[in-house]
């Protein structure tokens, strides 16, 4: 083990607000992308429901099947 | 059609621009006055202290270059884009890329070949002494030719889109390092009394790759902006 | 089961949702090793104190942009040369998150050099080539965003790929070059401490978790992708998800 106590732990030395920040801004980083991507996903799913999707959110209605 | 038949049709592209570029002077005297501009604004910036100014001549001139090439290169191919042309010459039986070719070179000899021309008026207000004056014409000589090749691509690839001539110089600008590197570090070395030779040969090596590469690059945009 | 089966979005679409749970996992699995050996089992430098741990998330950051981009040019040239349109949907898929992780190389990269050398920001030639790599990936995913057809933005923005992953090598060589020149103002972020054994296993675990976290988020990615492409068709009606 590298630290004698939690305050040891958080104060890395005096380097603190460098190595947090580093790592803070990256795991919100990685939290925040995998939330953005889902609520994308959530969207999309309302657009094939809602039929404003795909090629009939770029011109008039309808619907096809796959080619 | 033969590849003899090239030649000709390579002269009448740069032909062709020549006289449209003529009959409406404003790419060149826009992209000349910018240059004129940018390298007059930064001493007013950072102050008139002689040595400093003679430092950064070589950076400064060489941005200011490279921004008044990207102000050329939206119309590279918007007008015959927009009038049919392009999509005509898409069909002809000659290669895009010697279309690709003609266009650029017309381009540059009517806003880059100016720029390495007035470059040493500008260079003598920075101070610069008279043999990196002569590196900076030549970097420029090499370089801009660089800048338009590549800006071309940019050029066909942003045919027609939102946001035009902002989204160019995002695209262009990062590629544009290298040449901007080698081409003011050229000015550099004289500057700090070393020789020029191997930021001007990187250089070259640059322009051969863009020359070799860039047309096809830009042929192959042209026709994904034709679809 | 031919691998073609899959080239198509409506069949990917499933898998890649079958792939995202077991690479989310994996990833977090390697990001704890990763931190626990980083801070409690690799040692204090001698030079430079706590502030090198930053290491453990920096290089594997630089790492995965530069590989994301990488990949993210090869899914579109082959989307270029094959006109497949998944294979420009996964190009898609990677470019925020590459540009995330060149960020982040950035950012963890100035937050190391004020404390070693001084400024929050170095023009050392690996970070002034991780700025241009991220400009890159912001050119690609701008230029995407600006084509209204999905078709032609697919090509052209794959057409920016391929030409600017010929351009990194010349432009990191040209920064390189540029730096050395320039030597005096700078020195090289990225020159670690002396690796020790410890030192190197975070990095490679942290390495390896940023990866796994990469295949899953482009994973789910695409398959937003895919279903904003193709919401018009009857398969996408016909999901699980979308009748109420």
């Amino acid at each position: 083990m590298n630290w004698g106590s939690a305050a040891e732990f958080f104060a890395m030395g005096g380097y603190g607000f460098y190595v947090w920040g580093s790592f803070a801004v990256t795991a919100a980083c990685l939290l925040a992308e995998p939330l953005l991507v889902r609520a994308r996903q959530r969207r999309a799913l309302e657009q094939v429901r809602a039929g404003t999707g795909g090629d009939a959110g770029r011109h008039a209605g309808g619907h096809e099947t796959a080619a | 059609m033969n590849g003899a038949a090239w030649t000709p049709a390579l002269a009448a592209v740069v032909r062709r621009d020549l006289l449209l570029a003529a009959r409406r002077k404003s790419d060149a005297l826009v992209t000349l006055g910018f240059f004129v501009i940018v390298a007059s604004l930064f001493p007013l910036g950072i102050g008139p202290e002689p040595e400093l100014l003679k430092r950064v001549a070589p950076g400064v001139l060489w941005v200011a270059a490279l921004l008044a090439t990207l102000l050329a290169l939206p119309r590279l191919f918007a007008a015959d884009h927009e009038d049919g042309t392009l999509e005509q010459a898409a069909l002809a039986p000659v290669p895009l890329t010697l279309l690709a070719i003609g266009k650029v070179l017309a381009h540059w000899l009517v806003t880059g070949l100016p720029l390495a021309v007035v470059a040493p008026l500008l260079a003598l207000q920075y101070g610069l002494p008279a043999d990196a004056i002569g590196v900076l014409v030549v970097s420029l000589l090499l370089g801009t030719p660089v800048l338009s090749l590549i800006g071309a691509i940019g050029a066909a690839l942003t045919l027609g889109t939102r946001g035009g001539a902002v989204l160019l110089a995002l695209l262009v600008l990062p590629l544009y390092v290298p040449a901007l590197v080698f081409g003011a570090g050229a000015v550099d070395a004289r500057l700090a009394g070393l020789s020029p030779a191997a930021n001007l040969s990187l250089l070259g090596a640059c322009l051969a790759l863009a020359a070799a590469a860039a047309p096809w690059a830009c042929a192959a945009a042209i026709r994904i902006a034709l679809e | 089961m031919s691998l073609y089966h899959y080239a198509s979005p409506q069949h990917f679409y499933p898998l890649a949702g079958r792939m995202v749970p077991w690479f989310a996992w994996l990833a977090a699995v390697s990001a704890a090793l990763g931190l626990w050996i980083g801070f409690f089992v690799a040692p204090t430098d001698a030079q430079q104190g706590e502030a090198y741990r930053i290491i453990f998330v920096h290089v594997p950051a630089s790492w995965l942009s530069m590989f994301l981009y990488l990949v993210m040019a090869g899914w579109a040239g082959l989307g270029l040369v094959l006109n497949t349109r998944l294979s420009s949907m996964m190009a898609q898929a990677l470019a925020p998150t590459g540009a995330l992780f060149a960020f982040l190389s950035l950012w963890s990269g100035a937050l190391w050099g004020r404390p070693t050398w001084g400024t929050y920001w170095v023009w050392d030639a690996r970070l002034t080539s991780e700025l241009v790599l991220f400009f890159l990936y912001l050119g690609y995913m701008a230029l995407n965003a600006a084509i209204e057809d999905p078709r032609r933005a697919d090509k052209a923005s794959g057409l920016l790929a391929l030409v600017g992953v010929v351009n990194v090598p010349i432009i990191y060589f040209s920064v390189q070059w540029w730096n050395t020149l320039h030597q005096g103002a700078s020195v090289s972020l990225t020159r670690a401490p002396s690796m020790a054994a410890a030192m190197l296993a975070g990095m490679l675990a942290m390495a390896f978790a940023f990866w796994m976290y990469s295949f899953a988020v482009s994973l789910a990615r695409v398959r937003a992708i895919i279903l904003e492409r193709e919401a018009h068709l009857d398969w996408a009606r016909d999901l699980r998800g979308v009748k109420r």
